[in-house]
């Protein structure tokens, strides 16, 4: 047994290679955790990796695979972003607030893949409470993008994203406020997809903006992410917002039978929002982003000029909203019932004070102050309410533009992965950089980021697509027939293949 | 409007974060940033539009009157700084 093709393999041939015994999923599970060992010294995706219970789950799942009633994803090993509470294991938030908090249930989405058979290696890295781009801010220090090991994975599910690009893990559980799953699908150079709003249950996905939270999924392909969302969408009576529809098999539908093989995208319009691009992205950008929407063309694809006029304002509103929400969710951060407590403090608002300036680090705090303000009274209908104001023409832009075309296009990010360290002293830098995918989170929609390309550096560049809501399937279809004419996603990063010999 | 350092110690005060005078210069600065990136809002008409608090604008729904979950003081408790005898402690407040 040599592990490479199983490391490298698409989450299809690992289902096959369990059912047939060519594998366990105990030695499957044993690969990956050796490959964290031997690589994640130098990427840091993982926070907390758990031997001992990916092991235990791997040999529940064999016996599930022996009994004949395994799933899609019984004895398949991924990873989960440490914002999603699990049972008995450390759940950071990557913050200094829970470095020692042990959640004493598991989230939806945890439960739901535990209940599949999946098997979890362990919790990935983060910006601290999903408030970032780099994942910089994350308390257990960066993690590094596998194809240039100076340069951030993005973020905030940087840890996740890192981890399937290195191929640590075939697939990764994200989240995504602002473009938290896409943003750094794209920097890694691999596929990650946000749901539409209410589709994945958030009880237990520890909150930064509840209006705007979306777990996703993250895979080396399109049909890799089919399988691990199909897995964690579903009503669930403990979120408020979760609806209430029919799960979905989003892998089944990819291989639906095609009018036209050689046009499997026949029908399929494709709307281009003028305003993405203008000026702003680079030129290697441009260019990556014009070859994919040739191929796009070449499968059968319309493509046709839309517009979202007010997209330029999702940035500004953005960071009001979340701020807003975030300043008001993380005031449950009080050194009283769990996280943090300072070790001396002269009375109870003083240990209040003292618990949370030494729990969270300076972006966390940033963002709760400019929270504070925007609420604050004078200001609430300056701030609070023209950003939810702009939120609607935002939505209603999507709406408009959705009677034109089945999907948007364009590129994810402006720019591909900095190197680490390049805005740290500039947040609204790192702000600006979310222009693409900020709309999509105010508007509830879905989003998927696909590799498209590579600047001259040989930093990935990915492709967002938008759908209307509950789309999901016709983003993962049209991302599967670009990845079955295209080779951007099978290519890895050359550290790792040398590191691997 | 830039801030001065009294509005940042006042946001600091009610976000119940202690700012130390040294670190107040940086974060006035940061803080005046951000807010002039979202001051571009100000810019657009919306007289008349509704504002949008949510994506999906749910009702909040409802279930029957019914127990559902179960006592887990003890597990809820162990994670705590400190609890004693079922309390969580805290610094004294009343007097």
């Amino acid at each position: 047994m040599t592990a490479a093709p199983f490391i490298d393999a698409p989450v299809s041939a690992l289902r096959r290679a369990l059912d047939d015994k060519k594998i366990s999923s105990v030695e499957l599970v044993t690969l990956f955790l050796d490959r964290i060992a031997a690589l994640d010294t130098s990427i840091n995706a993982f926070i907390t990796v758990d031997r001992d219970g990916a092991l235990a789950a791997a040999r529940a799942a064999d016996a599930r695979i022996a009994a004949g009633t395994a799933g899609p994803l019984t004895g398949i090993p991924l990873g989960h972003k440490d914002v999603f509470c699990t049972e008995g294991m450390l759940t950071t938030c990557g913050s200094k607030m829970l470095a020692n908090f042990v959640s004493p249930y598991d989230a939806h989405v945890v439960s739901l893949l535990k209940a599949a058979g999946a098997v979890s290696l362990g919790k990935t890295n983060m910006d601290e409470f999903a408030m970032g781009s780099s994942t910089e801010s994350s308390h257990f220090g960066p993690t590094r993008n596998p194809w240039a090991s100076d340069h951030v994975p993005g973020g905030s599910s940087g840890g996740s994203a890192a981890a399937v690009a290195a191929r640590l893990a075939p697939i990764a559980t994200g989240t995504d406020t602002g473009g938290s799953v896409r943003q750094p699908a794209s920097f890694c150079g691999i596929t990650g997809i946000k749901p539409t709003y209410g589709l994945v249950s958030r009880y237990g996905l520890i909150a930064y903006a509840s209006s705007l939270d979306q777990g996703g999924a993250f895979g080396a392909s399109a049909e890799d992410c089919a399988l691990l969302l199909s897995a964690m969408t579903g009503f669930d009576r403990r979120d408020s917002t979760s609806l209430e529809r029919p799960v979905e098999d989003y892998a089944a539908a990819l291989h639906a039978p095609l009018a036209d093989a050689a046009k499997p995208l026949a029908g399929l319009t494709i709307g281009l929002p003028k305003e993405f691009f203008a000026a702003g992205m680079s030129d290697e950008i441009r260019a990556a982003t014009a070859a994919a929407l040739d191929q796009y063309r070449k499968l059968g694809a319309v493509t046709r000029e839309i517009s979202l006029p007010n997209a330029n304002l999702a940035i500004p509103a953005y960071y009001v909203i979340a701020p807003a929400e975030a300043s008001s969710n993380l005031s449950r951060f009080d050194g009283v019932r769990y996280g943090h407590r300072a070790a001396t403090y002269a009375d109870l608002d003083d240990m209040y004070c003292k618990s949370r300036s030494e729990g969270f680090g300076a972006e966390v705090q940033r963002r709760i102050l400019v929270g504070t303000y925007v609420l604050s009274h004078g200001y609430y209908d300056a701030y609070y309410l023209q950003a939810q104001k702009l939120r609607r023409l935002i939505a209603e832009d999507f709406r408009r533009a959705f009677t034109e075309c089945d999907l948007i296009a364009g590129p994810t990010s402006p720019v591909t992965a900095w190197a680490l360290g390049a805005m740290r002293d500039d947040p609204v830098q790192m702000y600006l950089a979310d222009i693409y995918t900020t709309p999509v989170n105010l508007a509830g929609l879905p989003g998927i980021s696909h590799p498209a390309g590579f600047d001259a550096a040989g930093l990935p560049i990915g492709l967002q697509l938008i759908g209307n809501y509950f789309a999901e399937s016709r983003l993962l279809t049209a991302t599967h027939h670009f990845q079955q004419a295209t080779d951007w996603h099978l290519r890895q990063p050359a550290l790792l293949t040398d590191a691997q010999k | 409007m830039p801030l001065t350092n009294e509005q940042v110690r006042r946001l600091a005060r009610l976000s119940r974060l202690a700012m130390t005078d040294a670190a107040i210069d940086t974060t006035r600065t940061r803080l005046d940033g951000i807010l002039a990136l979202i001051a571009r809002m100000q810019a657009v008409d919306t007289s008349g539009i509704a504002p949008m608090s949510h994506p999906q604008e749910l009702a909040t729904r409802l279930r029957t009157d019914e127990v559902t979950e179960s006592d887990q003081r003890t597990a809820f408790q162990a994670i705590a700084p400190q609890a004693e005898a079922g309390l969580y402690l805290v610094p004294k407040v009343i007097e």
